[in-house]
């Protein structure tokens, strides 16, 4: 199985073929819905980002609550549909991948073929194995909301299959086999 | 008459939404080891066994299944002789499922408002909390916790009764094929027909609380349920998308009287992780 040092180089995305299971370690970022909402409203009125976006990998997760003694909670991924709108954004201001589950819109799909950006999937509802991945977690910015602030994690094979590689091939469309 | 004090439904309560979070039913379980060994795709089957490895890791180190531990559903099916003492049975339920989901360090996923503030209650609650009253002395609490990455893909349609077992069955089948990856499949897929639009909407979230192993009372919509699993595991989604057999894990249908003019039919999506747990007190 493929091992790759997260975040991704430009080759090591290239290399990338739909449909293949990849073991990721290294520094990602988790946003959902309500995050992504305030970093449209801060890109809006012309602010920086909490983390520079360019190269980096955003996870889109809501963990539990950590317990005591724990790194991390339970954390598998949640439905990447809900962030199309302000994905292109992102995007074409560096992110060069996501992992998440379930399926981009067009216009996700052209902003990744255009930034040469990858799409990975993890296995929903798999948050225990997945949250025990997790090696480092600090929260960086929305601390108030919750589940749903950005944190800076570090990860260790974290277990994804390739869902949408650089030369735009989904593993969702009906052909693909 | 018989007295319950509303704490004893409160303490129920409170350990189903702990214990419901960390280990799938005994049914679930079976099905999806089941489905494993059946599945014949090699992505599929490695997605499946990810989720039997994930099983036993959250049973060892008590971390929830899922990190979308739901909103909490609670029906309380109360005999109409008995009587509740110790203050509001509705707040007693909500407390007990507070208090699970705090002491059991569970996601809080409910916000205040659902299209305002959108503030995160920081409690979970409020539950949503069905009550039916029936004969008899007997308490029966069940508690469910909805996900709604599956909870988002389910829909309902007032169907024209000329559209007859073809209509209901293409559009169960039709509403898991847009599902599709989204629901995280293997799903249970929970349907309501009959009654009115809330009534066949509520019938198909009681029919995700029926057990894997148990078919349908009457034959013919045991029949439709085997039919519409058959046809759904042949749309090749798969667990995770990732193409394969194992789509769903299960059909449940249950059904009510209707009027002459219609035939609602709700279906209501879950994911693998079907969370529930039934206590008679």
């Amino acid at each position: 199985m493929k091992r790759l040092q997260l975040p991704l180089s430009l080759s090591d995305r290239l290399s990338l073929h739909t449909g293949e299971q990849v073991l990721l370690s290294g520094v990602l970022y988790t946003a959902r819905d309500a995050a992504h909402k305030r970093m449209k409203e801060l890109l809006d009125q012309g602010k920086p980002l909490p983390f520079d976006l360019k190269g980096q990998t955003i996870y889109y997760v809501g963990p539990t609550q950590t317990p005591p003694g724990m790194i991390f909670g339970s954390a598998g991924p949640t439905t990447s549909t809900r962030m199309d709108v302000y994905t292109p954004q992102l995007l074409d201001l560096g992110l060069a991948a996501m992992i998440g589950k379930g399926r981009r819109s067009p216009q996700v799909k052209e902003a990744m073929l255009r930034n040469q950006a990858v799409y990975f999937a993890a296995v929903g509802g798999a948050g225990a194995l997945l949250g025990l991945r997790v090696k480092e977690a600090q929260t960086i910015a929305f601390e108030d909301l919750q589940s749903e602030a950005i944190r800076r994690l570090v990860v260790e094979e974290f277990p994804v299959f390739v869902c949408f590689d650089c030369q735009g091939v989904d593993l969702y469309d009906e052909d693909f086999q | 008459m018989r007295e319950i004090d509303v704490s004893e439904v409160q303490e129920i309560v409170r350990q189903s939404c702990s214990e419901i979070a960390f280990e799938y039913p005994e049914d679930v379980r079976r099905k999806l080891t089941e489905a494993s060994e059946e599945e014949t795709g090699s992505r599929a089957k490695q997605a499946l066994d990810l989720l039997l490895e994930n099983a036993e890791l959250a049973k060892r180190h008590r971390l929830p299944i899922c990190q979308d531990t739901g909103m909490a559903v609670v029906w309380l099916t109360i005999g109409q002789e008995v009587h509740f003492t110790g203050g509001s049975l509705r707040e007693a339920v909500n407390r007990g499922v507070m208090e699970a989901y705090q002491s059991s360090y569970l996601r809080n996923s409910v916000v205040s408002d659902p299209v305002f503030e959108r503030r995160n209650t920081s409690t979970n609650t409020p539950a949503v909390i069905y009550m039916d009253l029936v004969e008899g002395d007997q308490v029966v609490i069940e508690c469910a916790a909805k996900g709604f990455g599956s909870e988002n893909c389910s829909r309902i349609k007032m169907c024209k009764p000329a559209e007859g077992v073809d209509g209901v069955r293409d559009f169960i089948v039709e509403t898991v094929r847009m599902a599709g990856p989204n629901a995280c499949p293997p799903m249970v897929v929970g349907v309501g027909v009959g009654g009115t639009m809330d009534y066949a909407a509520w019938l198909a979230k009681r029919a995700l609380m029926r057990p894997l192993d148990q078919d349908n009372e009457d034959e013919r919509y045991r029949q439709l349920e085997q039919q519409c699993l058959r046809q759904i595991n042949e749309l090749n989604i798969g667990p995770m998308g990732l193409k394969g057999r194992t789509t769903a894990l299960k059909v449940n249908i249950e059904w009510f009287p209707t009027h002459i003019a219609g035939m609602p039919v709700a279906v209501n999506i879950n994911c693998h992780v079907t969370r529930h747990r039934k206590v008679v007190l």
